[in-house]
């Protein structure tokens, strides 16, 4: 039997505001609770007290190395089991759905993983979605390498045929991020990745120059990986793949979205406040996290390297070369907030506006836009009626209370917060 | 007639609410003997509904035991529209209510068949014994409900053609764009109202000056079809100055003056403030 569920006293983010309503849950959907009275002239089975709690879309993470101490690079890790495993614990994060990500490796290695990180539906018992798999490389410039091993990156001079050769088969990939100044990458590879397997072409670790950038996204190219990292910096006479934010030569209905590791120390918060005002609907929130995401500091195991994490930063052990990001997704949906906010100047209005500022922004960059990146929009990482019951509780200053997955309660922090502390009405 | 002339819009709406309120409670209704309220659309019952709400929130007024029937709803609009009458109801009283959504009883204008449809809303009506109260507002061209000038006084249900006036006023929901907005409508008919044991009709504003004029100080007439309610037993009709504009100042001092008994009619039993 199919119950009918209604969330009240709460706040939702919904329609790019926070509004007074209440939710309506059955099978696992959001629906419209008018159409519910009117056709079907029933009352909400069991009701749920959410005490004030603001309710937003679950978090999408588009991109993640590992998290909990496991690596997705890693052969030897690499299993369903595992998957789940980190799939479960991410929810505690407020993360519902994420696209596990793969560091330049070797051809063996990705014949043995992608096969194995397959899309799944998430649910409370499995934890978050997997949206498919987001493969970082190795077709990317030397220079701007970052964290990825010199010897596992690769050209494409004979074009698609060497990304086959490499990858092996597309079928559980999302995303891809190449740099599109290689070989055939802007004349052939990227427009037969987008038509002819579907994938989201990201422009990352790359030393192109905007006009090369620009054909890139003519050619498909939708997203950019981590903006500022790995990339030519902005110069005002030579705006290199930063250019892409304001770029106008693009068919009007084409945008282009752009990762952003807001984590306190890959990106000044002056840097995220610049993007955000340029082109504040392209802005996606992604973790870059490396597995040692969710532990206290030590050292960990990534793709082939050893990384130190100590206290907010995680590095390549005997460097200073920052190698990913341990704030969790929930953690960067709080430092956005809080970026923008230190850039307002009229810091002495306090009214009821402001204790709200910025929280609708900084939700849809971790939730509506990296939905938008991977045309899920109307199912993920909004509450509209007919989307997937993946929803959060937050408190006011965006710390998560409650993750729910398909309209189940999958996590929560006390058990203050657990449905059957809430529940004030029930079919029995 | 009973006239209560009060400050304004805010006054009017919670002077309609108490009223409402205090109905439905005396009545005591139960599950063998419901109340039957009958209900208007627009913008001057928007602050009755809110005060409502406050009513139900507080635990004041329940809706458990009352039994709704609509004035009309546009022809063609599908029920979920933002702009149809079901969804006006929605989103300013039942969605905020402790109605039973089997209680609820609103024109469909998508029905199939519109005559049935009319006739089945009639026979449901009669079905429940009758109206209790019937709220409703008028148009500035003194329609009720949908009766545009030249409708009959004795009407019923019925399939209705709107005027150019109240398309144009409608306009303003539609995007200012007169050309979405509906031309028809399903409408309950001025013998409907009429049938009800007691009538109430909530006026606020210059706009509806002229239309009140016209309804209780000149004769019934079909072209102000909201004056048939001068016949009625018990018309109670609450407006706010502006609305009294084109009242005689007789008129408005002979009703002021009889603001102290109006006043005991919404009164608590216990004289809470």
């Amino acid at each position: 039997m199919t119950l009918l569920y209604r969330f009240y006293n709460c706040t939702l983010v919904r329609d790019h505001a926070l509004i007074q309503d209440d939710l309506w849950i059955r099978n696992g959907k959001i629906i419209n609770p008018e159409n519910i009275f009117f056709s079907e002239k029933t009352r909400a089975d069991i009701e749920y007290d959410c005490q004030g709690a603001l309710i937003a879309p679950g978090y999408i993470d588009l991109q993640i190395n590992g998290a909990f101490g496991h690596d997705f690079s890693s052969a030897d890790e690499a299993s369903e089991e595992m998957l789940i495993k980190v799939a479960k614990l991410l929810t505690s994060h407020g993360v519902t759905a994420f696209v596990p990500t793969i560091v330049s490796s070797l051809p063996e290695t990705y014949q043995e993983v992608l096969p194995i990180y397959k899309r799944r539906a998430g649910s409370a018992k499995d934890g978050a979605t997997i949206l498919g798999i987001h493969i970082e490389g190795p077709f990317i410039a030397e220079n701007k390498r970052g964290a990825h091993r010199t010897d596992f990156l690769r050209k494409s001079e004979c074009g698609i045929e060497d990304l086959k050769t490499c990858y092996g088969s597309f079928e559980n990939v999302s995303i891809i991020t190449l740099a599109p100044e290689l070989p055939n990458m802007v004349e052939n590879v990227i427009p037969e990745l987008v038509a002819r397997h579907n994938l989201v072409v990201s422009l990352g670790h790359s030393t192109a120059t905007l006009d090369c950038g620009e054909r890139a996204i003519l050619a498909g190219a939708r997203f950019i990986t981590h903006l500022f990292n790995a990339m030519l910096p902005f110069h005002h006479r030579d705006p290199g793949l930063v250019g892409l934010l304001t770029t106008h030569p693009l068919p009007a209905t084409t945008i282009v979205y752009y990762g952003l590791i807001v984590d306190t120390v890959h990106t000044h918060s002056a840097a995220v406040r610049l993007a955000h005002r340029v082109h504040p609907h392209g802005l996606v929130l992604v973790t870059d996290a490396v597995p040692a995401l969710g532990f206290p500091d030590g050292t960990y195991h990534m793709g082939a390297h050893e990384i130190v994490v100590n206290g907010k930063r995680a590095t390549i052990a005997g460097t200073e070369t920052l190698c990913g990001s341990i704030a969790s997704l929930a953690e960067c949906v709080q430092y956005m907030r809080q970026a923008l906010l230190d850039g307002e100047t009229n810091k002495e209005i306090i009214n009821e506006k402001d204790s709200t500022q910025f929280v609708v922004e900084s939700i849809e960059a971790a939730t509506l836009h990296p939905a938008q990146v991977l045309h899920i929009e109307n199912q993920k990482g909004t509450l509209s009626f007919g989307a997937d019951a993946d929803f959060i509780f937050l408190d006011k200053n965006l710390n998560i209370l409650s993750t729910f997955i398909a309209g189940e309660q999958a996590w929560t922090v006390t058990n203050q917060w657990s449905i059957d502390n809430l529940q004030t009405k029930s079919s029995q | 007639m009973r006239l209560i002339i009060t400050k304004d819009y805010s006054t009017v709406s919670e002077w309609g609410a108490k009223y409402i309120k205090k109905r439905i409670n005396d009545f005591k209704p139960s599950a063998d003997r419901l109340f039957i309220l009958g209900l208007p659309t627009g913008s001057t019952p928007i602050g009755t509904y809110k005060k409502l709400v406050e009513f139900v929130q507080a635990k004041e007024l329940s809706f458990k035991y009352v039994v709704t029937f609509n004035m009309d709803e546009y022809v063609g609009l599908p029920k979920d529209h933002p702009e149809s009458y079901h969804s006006f109801m929605w989103k300013h009283l039942f969605k905020h209510i402790d109605i039973d959504p089997n209680n609820v009883h609103i024109l469909n204008g998508s029905a199939p068949d519109l005559i049935a449809e009319c006739e089945q809303y009639e026979q449901a009506i009669r079905d429940h014994g009758g109206i209790d109260l019937f709220v409703g507002g008028i148009g500035p061209d003194g329609h009720i409900a949908f009766n545009e000038p030249g409708s009959s006084l004795a009407s019923r249900t019925r399939i209705k053609s709107l005027a150019q006036d109240t398309i144009a006023a409608n306009a303003r929901f539609f995007n200012n764009d007169i050309n979405q907005v509906p031309k028809c409508a399903l409408t309950v008919g001025v013998g409907t109202v009429m049938d009800a044991r007691e009538v109430m009709v909530l006026i606020s504003g210059a706009s509806k000056a002229i239309a009140l004029h016209m309804a209780i100080e000149a004769g019934m007439n079909h072209m102000w079809t909201v004056s048939a309610l001068q016949n009625h037993p018990k018309f109670l009709c609450i407006c706010d100055e502006d609305a009294t504009l084109e009242l005689k100042v007789k008129t408005v001092k002979y009703f002021k003056g009889l603001m102290g008994v109006h006043n005991k009619s919404i009164e608590e039993d216990n004289n809470s403030s």
